[in-house]
């Protein structure tokens, strides 16, 4: 039993870096994502991965293959796209789906020219997505500061997302927040995105957010419950994750997300809101 | 006999058009080579005669390139295309069919001996020569170009294909083509020397992603890498741990980053064992001209010494 859950984060410093790095950007990115998911935008993850190309490419023209100008552009370009979106979607009749899909898309065609222009084919994407086998200091103390800001942001300001969430005007009729909160929100989302993309790589920063968010969403309506239990599956998935990469030489990223996955899969049937007992209820209901 | 012999030859270079329009006198041959490496041997068999192009450039990664049009349009006008072959180049299948180019697809690789990719990390180090036998059974290296031994076969290929397109040139890409390889049987020599200077049970070494099994096979050093073949697959945490006691138990004795991969992980291994990163190995491309590896000669003598510099010096 020792050997099999502990012996490998004890000798091995890079397996503690990996389950340090990858449980606080559950801490953050989790909660975040039930916002997303909530906001019905569970999709921006991804769109964001392209939508930073322009970003890291401008780093690129001045600096070279540095990570930091590299990551700072992306948040730059990502912070571009959210803003504009969240304007569009705010201030005209379009959704915020599709305000996203256009200005990412946008973001991504500027991106490519860009770094055609230079005509490089080192590709800048592979050099920018960390792994997370191989977090050094920067990337750990990077990942804790983005969950600290995260936590701290919504703890100041929770009600006022909540309900900018769930209901954003009412959140207009009563309080002048709503505005700034939406873009505080999608500030938020970004840092957790562009961050954990330089650290861990897309397909983890991505699915970590997504994943328990849509698998705590079967077990409780209330947004509390939902964020704390969206952390608690986060936190299982990367240790199974890590387990399961040490143990049958899988490769990390998609050894963590497919154990969120599978608690995804099974929370759909068995979860109190899932297929088994939503059916059952109404089966009761019908012969009562 | 003779007749035939010929005739073989000009077969296995001669591959999708048996024969190419056959050029004009004063014109100059237009060849597309798919990666610097190549377009390095070119050079030097070609000289002036030849009009190059070459795809994938200094420090570019040719396992993930997305060509652009005007890649197209110079393979459109070609007259030969020189590739490595084994499916190094994962783009040029369809460049080659989108470009309608009537020229020549020369595979370098022709006639070399392929060698299979090491399915696992772990085999032990310090007899690189036998472990090769039974212990694989993946798809083929296609890095053959680490072999200088090798490389005098793309050489040849070269010259030969040269010599199909345009006849009047002939003697002179021959000629080249000898002089070249007798630099290149040079510089063999010199990095065998070097490596017969490195103790037995000091050569094993580790690098980003699985380029160097040629190098191994033909020169007796052992390399490990966390990734595999391609730069594109990701690491397990297996693989890294086993790396890392294959250091602690005074395996393996030194760590390189290469010039086209994301170097954070090799720099993980170094900082978890204390092992110095020992420099930069030049892999699937070469440096830019003022780089310290801008030749195929010069990355063969940049990589021998760098290895044999931290594995001596450590």
């Amino acid at each position: 039993m020792y050997d099999f859950l502990i012996a490998p984060f004890v000798e091995f410093g890079f397996m503690q870096r990996a389950l340090a790095g990858s449980l606080m950007l559950s801490l953050g990115a989790c909660p975040v994502g039930v916002f997303l998911m909530l906001r019905r935008m569970s999709l921006t993850g991804d769109a964001m991965a392209h939508a930073i190309l322009p970003g890291a490419a401008v780093g690129f023209l001045f600096f070279g293959l540095q990570i930091v100008p590299m990551t700072i552009g992306g948040l730059v370009a990502g912070v571009i796209v959210a803003v504009g979106a969240g304007a569009v979607s705010r201030f005209t009749v379009q959704k915020e789906d599709a305000s996203m899909a256009a200005f990412y898309l946008i973001s991504l065609a500027l991106g490519v020219l860009m770094v055609s222009l230079r005509g490089s084919s080192v590709d800048l994407m592979h050099v920018l997505f960390g792994t997370v086998l191989a977090l050094n200091d920067e990337a750990l103390i990077l990942i804790a500061a983005i969950a600290a800001i995260t936590l701290t942001t919504l703890l100041v300001f929770w009600r006022a997302i909540v309900a900018e969430c769930l209901d954003p005007l009412f959140l207009r009729s009563v309080s002048r927040l709503g505005t700034p909160v939406h873009f505080i929100f999608l500030g938020l989302v970004v840092l957790n995105l562009v961050g954990g993309f330089q650290a861990l790589g897309t397909l983890l920063s991505v699915g970590l957010m997504m994943l328990p968010a849509a698998a705590a969403r079967f077990w409780t309506t209330r947004v509390e419950p939902m964020c704390a239990l969206a952390v608690a599956i986060g936190f299982g998935s990367c240790i199974a994750g890590l387990l399961l990469s040490y143990h049958a030489a899988l490769p990390s990223g998609p050894a963590i997300i497919l154990s969120a996955g599978l608690v995804y899969l099974v929370s759909t049937i068995f979860g109190t809101r899932g297929v088994f007992n939503t059916r059952i209820r109404r089966h009761r209901h019908r012969t009562a | 006999m003779l007749k035939s012999l010929r005739l073989a030859a000009l077969m296995s270079v001669i591959t999708l058009t048996p024969f190419s329009p056959a050029s004009a006198f004063a014109e100059p041959l237009k060849v597309v080579a798919s990666f610097s490496i190549i377009g390095d041997f070119a050079r030097n068999v070609g000289g002036d005669r030849v009009e190059l192009t070459t795809l994938v450039g200094p420090d570019g990664d040719a396992h993930v390139y997305e060509p652009k049009p005007a890649d197209a349009m110079a393979m459109a006008k070609a007259d030969v295309v020189l590739v490595n072959g084994l499916h190094f180049e994962g783009f040029l299948q369809r460049l080659v069919e989108a470009s309608a180019t009537k020229a020549s697809i020369v595979e370098l690789t022709r006639g070399v001996e392929p060698i299979k990719m090491k399915e696992e990390h772990e085999h032990e180090g310090g007899d690189a020569g036998e472990g090769h036998a039974h212990h694989h059974h993946g798809d083929i290296d296609p890095h053959a170009f680490q072999s200088i031994a090798n490389a005098k076969i793309y050489v040849k290929n070269i010259a030969d294909a040269f010599c199909a397109a345009d006849a009047q040139g002939c003697d002179s890409y021959k000629a080249n083509a000898d002089a070249y390889t007798q630099k290149l049987t040079r510089t063999e020599g010199e990095v065998k020397a070097a490596i017969a200077s490195i103790p037995q049970d000091k050569r094993t070494i580790i690098t980003s992603h699985d380029a160097f099994g040629y190098f191994e096979h033909e020169y007796g050093l052992t390399f490990l890498a966390p990734e595999g073949i391609s730069t594109e697959a990701e690491a397990s945490a297996a693989d890294v741990a086993a790396l890392i006691r294959q250091v602690k138990e005074d395996k393996a004795s030194a760590i390189f980053m290469e010039n086209i991969t994301n170097a954070r992980l090799v720099e993980q291994i170094a900082s978890e064992t204390g092992l110095k990163v020992g420099g930069t190995l030049y892999s699937d491309a070469l440096s830019p001209a003022d780089g310290p590896a801008s030749t195929y000669i010069d990355m063969m003598h940049h990589n021998v010494d760098t290895i044999k510099g931290a594995i001596l010096g450590s």
